[in-house]
């Protein structure tokens, strides 16, 4: 009943093309709403975010409809707070008051990147320890990761945060 | 429903060569019959550790201790494939299965490494796992069957890598994946799940071979009401872990499948009070209907993240003065396990204990029961939520998975170990989120540390199955041991599994290595041998990655001199002696 291996493969990728607003990637103007936790679906202010890390985990939100874009876990995305003296100039052109936004998900097999090195200060991976530095573009610091985040290039309006550009650097991870 | 497939045929009518190869194979593939399974030729190697009982032992002795220095390199193939690969070549008459990461399957001549065809899975873009690894393919009939990731069950054709079906065992968006090789036993494929690190309920499923059909799903972790049920305080065994990521092994003597079950979820036992059964266990499960039909459960109230996922191997050997039909299991706790297994007319329980003793250093037990196999534990080396414990060896264990391999004629068990290395966990309480991460510790609190004053770290040891004494041990200084073993009645042993990308082939009597070669990366996968023409040949894949990787990363920065990371690349290579 299977048998039609190719042409069923393209009828799906073109029925998977997205018309789903919840699955079309960050666009500017969204917002950003918390993934986990008490605050989960509440806008993100900076003031939210505590300064120094870790990272809160959000997906963003088109403030016109309420629609979240969390079809895809591609859409999901890290916030940080830093110092902004800290941040290498190609970080700090993306921030918002010192806060970055990268793409939650390692290049290195797809996992979350949902967790914090205190002692370094480092974006960890929760799959394979694949480290990398918010202040400095999500470089790849240890670990197998290929290479860096995608960043998120992000502005506020009265404290909230809000998506200024396209993914800049590819999302996901390397599949055959 | 259905996901992107498809079988890529790498030859074109344009090419005579390959015309002649598809002919070749298309019309002379041997199915694999249930005769076959049970009793595989030598010249073949049609399941993951070469027979049902698991022993990883090739019967051909035309490579030997005498003549192994002359063996090389006779071909080799690129896979295409980053990232680690961890699946035996399985060979029927000439025919070559490899499964690779990312859900892809290779049908290769075993001549010469040509390409026959190969299957490529197109994952969901949005699919992760933990690890995206394969550890083998299983043959029946003319079929070859493969865990696609998500997880799916796939049934290829044999002699074109066409689907001819698929079955969904869940829903990835929850947590599960798979990358186990499939068990056939008697016209069923038996199927297991990962997962264990993000709260889900593990089980066995069985799908008929020839159409896909479900015939039976069991799960690990009981339910209220099933025996066992009481041991999952309120309603823990939802999201109870008892992962079943590695390949079941069986006994036709008396048709038991005997299944490993992983880590309990989450991994701190004061979450889930109680002997949470059957995590950390052994299964026998009856293979036409699925029943539990007996356990053993190696450790209790798991609290180390110590999966016992492997299957132990059916060995009878002598104890005390007895034969016993057995079986044997070096254990992730750090335990060398004798067993009973037996099948009572009225049921109760078919696998007994017999003996157990410590074959790394291991600090949590300190006691075992004599006549149960209970252990009882150093109640500070056991972590839980807000108790940071540290305790040996690490969450890898004294093995992790890589298969010991069961010799008959030397009556040795050969066991791929790792010494030490100790461990640390510091527990919490996590948010569940389907999906993900689940353990109840983060990353920074999953402390791993060596003894630095340590003279080697992995080794092969080889134990006397009959006497239960050591015989010898293989140690390596400067790498831990991730390399599955093959015995050979040419009285060889053959292992990867080190960090200096060598392949080598140690003494089965002494552990002293008689011949090595160095290969493009680090083997993590098993060697198999087989025959072609009347000649034999070795075969294995290599090509680093998972946790070998991730342990040689956190290595490197505890130990001067040791490599951040190991070349990746998956190359499947086959030796004979010239």
């Amino acid at each position: 009943m299977l048998g039609l291996g190719v042409s069923w493969s393209l009828l799906d990728v073109a029925a998977a093309a997205p018309k789903d607003p919840a699955a079309a990637r960050p666009t500017p103007g969204d917002q950003l709403v918390f993934v986990l936790g008490d605050r989960k679906g509440q806008v993100v202010k900076v003031e939210d975010l505590a300064l120094g890390g870790p990272q809160e985990l959000a997906y963003p939100m088109d403030p016109a409809t309420k629609v979240v874009r969390d079809a895809t876990r591609l859409n999901q995305v890290l916030l940080i707070r830093l110092d902004p003296a800290e941040l290498k100039p190609d970080a700090r052109a993306n921030a918002a008051e010192g806060v970055v936004a990268y793409s939650a998900i390692c290049t290195h097999q797809g996992c979350d990147v949902s967790q914090w090195k205190p002692d370094s200060k480092m974006l960890l991976c929760v799959c394979h320890g694949s480290e990398y530095d918010p202040r400095d573009r999500a470089k790849v610091t240890f670990g197998p990761a290929p290479r860096r985040l995608a960043m998120l290039p992000v502005k506020t309006e009265g404290g909230v945060l809000v998506v200024a550009g396209p993914f800049k650097g590819k999302v996901g991870f390397m599949d055959l | 429903m259905m996901k992107a497939t498809k079988a890529l045929p790498i030859c074109s009518a344009l090419l005579a060569g390959c015309l002649s190869a598809a002919a070749t194979y298309g019309a002379g593939y041997t199915p694999v019959t249930d005769a076959r399974l049970a009793n595989p030729e030598p010249g073949n190697w049609l399941m993951t550790r070469g027979n049902y009982q698991g022993w990883s032992y090739s019967s051909l002795d035309q490579i030997n201790t005498g003549n192994v220095k002359r063996l090389v390199p006779v071909w080799a193939v690129a896979t295409g494939v980053n990232s680690g690969l961890q699946a035996p070549p399985l060979v029927n008459n000439g025919m070559m299965f490899v499964g690779t990461p990312s859900a892809q399957v290779l049908a290769l001549d075993a001549r010469n490494g040509n390409v026959i065809w190969r299957y490529k899975r197109e994952l969901p873009d949005d699919f992760s796992a933990l690890h995206n690894t394969n550890r083998g393919v299983a043959l029946y009939g003319d079929k070859v069957y493969v865990m696609g990731l998500e997880p799916v069950l796939i049934a290829l054709d044999a002699k074109t890598g066409n689907v001819v079906w698929e079955q969904k065992l869940e829903d990835y968006h929850t947590g599960y994946y798979s990358t186990m090789a499939p068990l056939i036993v008697k016209g069923k494929v038996l199927a297991g799940v990962s997962g264990g690190e993000f709260g889900v309920r593990g089980f066995v499923a069985a799908f008929d071979a020839e159409t896909g059909t479900p015939a039976w799903k069991t799960y690990t972790i009981p339910g209220p009401g099933d025996p066992g049920g009481n041991t999952w305080p309120s309603d823990t065994w939802k999201r109870g872990g008892g992962a079943t990521w590695m390949t079941g092994t069986y006994d036709p003597d008396t048709n038991l499948v005997f299944w490993g079950v992983g880590n309990a979820s989450p991994w701190f036992g004061d979450q889930r009070p109680g002997d949470n059964l059957y995590t950390a266990s052994t299964i026998a499960l009856d293979p036409s209907t699925g029943a539990i039909r007996g356990h053993f459960q190696y450790h209790w109230n798991d609290s180390w993240d110590w999966d016992e996922m492997n299957a132990p191997m059916v060995v009878d050997y002598k104890m005390g003065g007895k034969t016993v039909k057995g079986l044997l299991k070096p254990a992730r706790n750090g335990y060398l396990y004798w067993l009973s297994r037996s099948a009572p007319a009225g049921g109760g329980s078919v696998i007994g204990f017999v003996h157990a003793t410590n074959y790394v250093k291991q600090d949590v037990f300190k006691s075992i029961d004599p006549n149960t196999g209970r252990p009882t534990y150093n109640d500070d080396k056991k972590p839980g939520t807000g108790k940071k414990a540290s305790f040996c060896p690490s969450l890898w264990g004294g093995k992790d998975w890589p298969f010991e391999s069961y010799n008959p004629k030397t009556g040795m068990v050969y066991i791929p170990a790792n010494e030490n290395h100790c461990g640390f966990l510091d527990g919490k309480v996590q948010e569940y989120v389907p999906g993900k991460w689940w353990t109840g510790v983060d990353i920074p609190d999953i402390g791993f540390t060596v003894n630095k004053d340590a003279t080697f770290f992995g080794d092969v040891q080889a134990w006397d199955v009959s006497g239960g004494k050591k015989v010898w041990d293989w140690k390596v200084p400067k790498s831990m041991m991730w390399g599955s073993i093959l015995s050979t009645a040419g009285g060889l042993v053959f292992v990867g599994g080190t960090n200096d990308r060598k392949f080598r082939a140690l003494d089965g009597k002494t552990g002293q290595v008689l011949w090595e070669f160095i290969t493009n990366s680090g083997i993590i996968a098993p060697p198999v041998s087989y025959t072609l023409d009347g000649k034999q040949y070795i075969a294995v894949a290599s090509g680093w990655g998972v946790d070998a990787q991730f342990q040689q990363g956190l290595l490197s920065n505890l130990l001067p001199g040791w490599d951040k990371s190991i070349p990746e690349g998956g190359v499947i290579w086959a030796f004979a002696v010239q």
